[in-house]
């Protein structure tokens, strides 16, 4: 199909760093959680070029397991983003230092 | 060039693009909404890259579900909006760090040798994905079904709390 590994590798790296970027860069706690979410969906796309280019499907397992997880973690870090600004605080990453229960 | 080929680097495109606005909007509506495209984008490539079946669960939890739960925490929530663009100024360091961490990446990829050779071009059926994924991989399918339960007790008691909390001290008042 004329694509080189190496092409959707660096697609892949270049999603990640973008992914990266947008969760270190931001204030929000929302946009910190699409960050991480870009970082996951990269290393989605390496693992099905790699299952594509070794011919096993042990990678696209991998994505559907990852996609799981990525699933969960989303809910989670909404569901603390929702309850810290219930409970009066804000949605910046800022002010969130009240986890250790005082 | 292949026409798959030509709609792979049309897909990545595409997906850069809008992963690129989303993490530089500053109204988190807008940002979302980069994202559902970057998502959708991502389930083409999977696509092209012969994983249908990633491909259309992308489609339904990413872009279907997990997005569609963030824009009704923002609708929820009423988080602030900011107009435009992130500042420029935020980005420099972090930019700078990607930039030399993209370098080394793609020095890694440059110098792979298996990286050269075309891809065949494959499809894999969903029923033989779901075969390796509940025969080898059972055991991580099971921890995920867990993980999942569990981050489903901890968001019925994150979202719970206050409210019993407010009871309590209506009751008290």
């Amino acid at each position: 199909m004329n694509v080189p590994l190496s092409h959707v590798l660096a697609v892949a790296s270049l999603l990640f760093a973008i992914g990266a970027l947008c969760a270190v860069s931001r204030r929000s706690i929302l946009m910190i959680l699409v960050g991480v979410e870009f970082m996951l969906t990269a290393a989605g796309i390496a693992f099905v070029g790699a299952s594509l280019a070794w011919g096993n499907l042990d990678g696209q397992a991998a994505v559907l397991i990852v996609m799981g997880l990525a699933a969960a973690e989303a809910g989670l870090g909404l569901a603390l983003l929702v309850h810290g600004r219930r409970s009066g605080g804000t949605a910046s990453i800022d002010d969130y230092n009240r986890l250790t229960g005082e | 060039m292949t026409a798959l080929g030509a709609l792979f680097y049309l897909l990545s495109a595409v997906l850069l693009i809008a992963a690129g606005l989303a993490a530089t909007r500053r109204n988190p509506v807008h940002a979302v909404c980069c994202a559902v495209v970057a998502f959708i984008a991502t389930a083409g490539v999977f696509v092209v890259l012969g994983a249908p079946l990633p491909g259309v669960l992308e489609v339904v939890v990413y872009a279907g579900a997990i997005m569609v739960l963030f824009l009704f925490i923002i609708m929820l929530l009423g988080l602030p909006v900011g107009v435009g663009a992130v500042p420029a100024a935020r980005l420099v360091v972090p930019g700078v760090i990607a930039a030399a961490t993209l370098v080394a990446l793609f020095a890694l990829i440059g110098v792979d040798p298996v990286g050269r050779g075309l891809l065949p071009a494959a499809m894999a059926s969903p029923a033989a994905v779901g075969t390796v994924l509940f025969g080898t991989y059972w055991l991580a399918v099971e921890a995920v079904s867990i993980i999942l339960f569990a981050a489903l007790a901890a968001v019925l008691l994150l979202g719970r709390a206050e409210r019993d909390a407010g009871q309590q001290g209506g009751s008290a008042a």
